[in-house]
């Protein structure tokens, strides 16, 4: 009442910053209350209240992840009409086509936090939004399908056996279906390779080269190091993430190296060593470099794989407006017949 | 063994030209839909193919059949060997050769031939979606948009000639029919025409009128476009011809 009888301009911020408080006081509460309910290994629902960074972080990690599994189809793909058996290339087809699959429950995933699939495709195809850079390689052999299913697959399995136990639910629960998925698609990589390496000499050499590609492009797919990864604090506190990237890499190369001793491969790296006192293997130093410009597009198929995809859209454009003009068609003259 | 193969290889010709669209398809769905078809193909193709191999003997192999035949020695239709081109064309493709199959495979479920009747029997739950669903998108895309119509139109008109072939009855298709093991194509003939002709209207497309047929796949006289094809499958394992893989 004092305020307002003798300072008429000043009541109106004494207002605003009362209910800047207050607003701030029920958000930081709000907040807290989120942190503790994730901190309680709760899954966070879409209709719940989540803070605007949580949902922009997942949906662009999300959105990433389905990019991803779209953009992978096409180095896989590339072998399709190629591959050297009826058998193989029954199960290469449908490989890919399982990570359609993947791509779709991903789309989903993220149009439960409010995204909406086409803009975030639309972000893919003008190169705002960003894959698995991984996918910037080429496939020349056919050793590629096996050593991607093997050292692909596995780096993604390593990040998304993780990923099961993520926060939110939606993306939880379709991670646990990619991931039987991609678990029999590693041993079906982890076969071509084996095949191969106890095969002629020639295959043999195939997958000696194969293993040499992609080894360390394998190890960058879990990202920079963790004094390099600015936004994994976060993620792990909100527990989107629950292992920083080295931990995962580490796994990863733990698990990786013993399998290619038993196939009789080397894996390209003069520094590998086991290391008794950790219980690990230290490895060589990555080409971060490498890493950074594939990122920026500098790969040695980004701009193919991206022509791929472009022209898969605009040639598909007449196709989706015509099934979108039919059921607009059957939508009406159900009306029309009901009314 | 020769009826056996060609239905191999109608099977398998057909599955490798659909895998050519998996990662391309005009939304995900449908790239996925249409390697599910191709997978359908590919599979009744390695049936197929195991039997007309058991029934060669001399060691040969599923694998022997698909990637160490050349061109004269494949008898397939010449309209599954045909190039994609764009979605309207192959689903006019799926549907023309998907409506035949149909009432083929039915036929063939009376066939006297225990294991052509059981492959039969697998198949024809997968050929019946096939056929639902190339129906249903020619339909989508023919009452669709202008554009759409004009498209599906002129590849319904461009395949046309590649039909007769299907129901041209040979020497072996005679003799098949006869000891009650394949299926008499007079009678396919007249379903199909009669399907056909049914989907095309309700899809306000015009059937064309039967003019002159281009023949020759059954026999081992094929398009351009097969060689190609078969260089694309084979060169691996015909790199390598004592490796397994």
């Amino acid at each position: 009442m004092y305020l307002r009888d003798f300072y008429g301009k000043a009541i109106a911020r004494i207002f605003v910053t009362e209910s800047t408080v207050k607003i701030m006081t029920k958000e930081t509460s709000l907040e807290d209350r989120f942190q503790q309910y994730v901190d309680g290994e709760n899954k966070v629902e879409p209709k719940d209240w989540m803070p605007e960074a949580y949902r922009k972080t997942l949906i662009r990690q999300i959105s990433q992840h389905a990019h991803s599994e779209v953009v992978g189809m096409l180095p896989e793909a590339n072998w399709i009409t190629r591959a050297p058996s009826l058998r193989r290339k029954v199960a290469l087809l449908a490989k890919v086509q399982d990570e359609a699959g993947h791509g779709l429950y991903l789309y989903s995933a993220a149009e439960t936090l409010g995204a909406d699939r086409m803009d975030l495709i639309k972000d893919l195809l003008s190169g705002k939004a960003k894959y698995s850079s991984i996918f910037n390689y080429p496939t020349p052999t056919w050793a590629d399908m096996g050593a991607i299913g093997w050292l692909v697959d596995g780096a993604a399995i390593a990040n998304q056996v993780m990923l099961c136990r993520t926060s939110y639910g939606p993306y939880a629960r379709a991670m646990v279906r990619i991931c039987k998925e991609e678990s029999f698609h590693q041993r079906q990589g982890y076969e071509i390779m084996m095949t191969l390496a106890r095969g002629s000499e020639a295959q043999k050499k195939m997958a000696q080269d194969a293993l040499n590609r992609w080894w360390w492009p394998s190890l960058m797919m879990f990202g920079p190091t963790d004094d390099h990864s600015p936004n994994s604090a976060q993620s792990m506190k909100w527990k989107i993430k629950r292992k920083s990237n080295d931990e995962l890499r580490q796994e990863f190369i733990d698990k990786t190296v013993p399998q290619a001793e038993f196939l009789g491969l080397r894996v390209p790296d003069d520094a590998l060593r086991w290391n008794e006192e950790r219980g690990h293997y230290d490895h060589g130093e990555i080409d971060w470099e490498e890493f950074y410009n594939v990122i920026k597009g500098n790969g040695p198929c980004n701009k193919q794989r991206m022509d791929a995809r472009n022209k898969a859209h605009d040639a598909g454009a007449w196709v989706r407006e015509a099934a979108n003009a039919y059921a607009a068609k059957q939508a009406q003259k159900k009306q029309s017949s009901a009314a | 063994m020769e009826y056996t193969l060609r239905l191999g290889d109608n099977a398998l010709i057909l599955g490798q030209r659909l895998g050519e669209w998996c990662g391309h398809g005009p939304v995900l769905e449908q790239d996925i839909a249409l390697s599910n078809v191709a997978l359908d193909h590919l599979g009744q193709a390695r049936m197929l193919m195991q039997y007309a191999a058991e029934l060669k003997g001399e060691g040969y192999t599923e694998d022997k059949m698909a990637f160490f035949r050349d061109i004269t020695e494949y008898h397939n239709c010449l309209l599954v060997e045909l190039k994609n081109g764009d979605w309207g064309k192959t689903i006019a493709r799926q549907f023309l050769f998907d409506t035949f199959n149909y009432f083929f495979y039915t036929g063939l479920l009376q066939s006297k031939d225990e294991r052509l009747q059981a492959i039969a029997q697998k198949a024809i739950k997968e050929i019946t979606y096939h056929a639902q669903w190339s129906a249903e998108w020619l339909i989508r895309l023919g009452d669709g948009t202008e554009e759409s119509h004009k498209r599906v139109q002129k590849a319904i008109d461009a395949l046309w000639e590649w039909t007769g072939e299907l129901f041209e009855m040979d020497e072996v298709d005679e003799k098949m029919c006869e000891a009650g093991i394949g299926v008499d194509l007079a009678g396919v003939k007249q379903q199909w025409h009669e399907k056909t002709a049914e989907i095309l209207e309700i899809a306000t497309l015009k059937k064309p009128e039967d003019g002159w047929m281009q023949k020759g796949g059954k026999q081992g006289e094929h398009t351009e476009y097969l060689g190609y094809m078969l260089a694309e499958m084979q060169h691996l394992p015909r790199m390598h011809p004592e490796a397994s893989w």
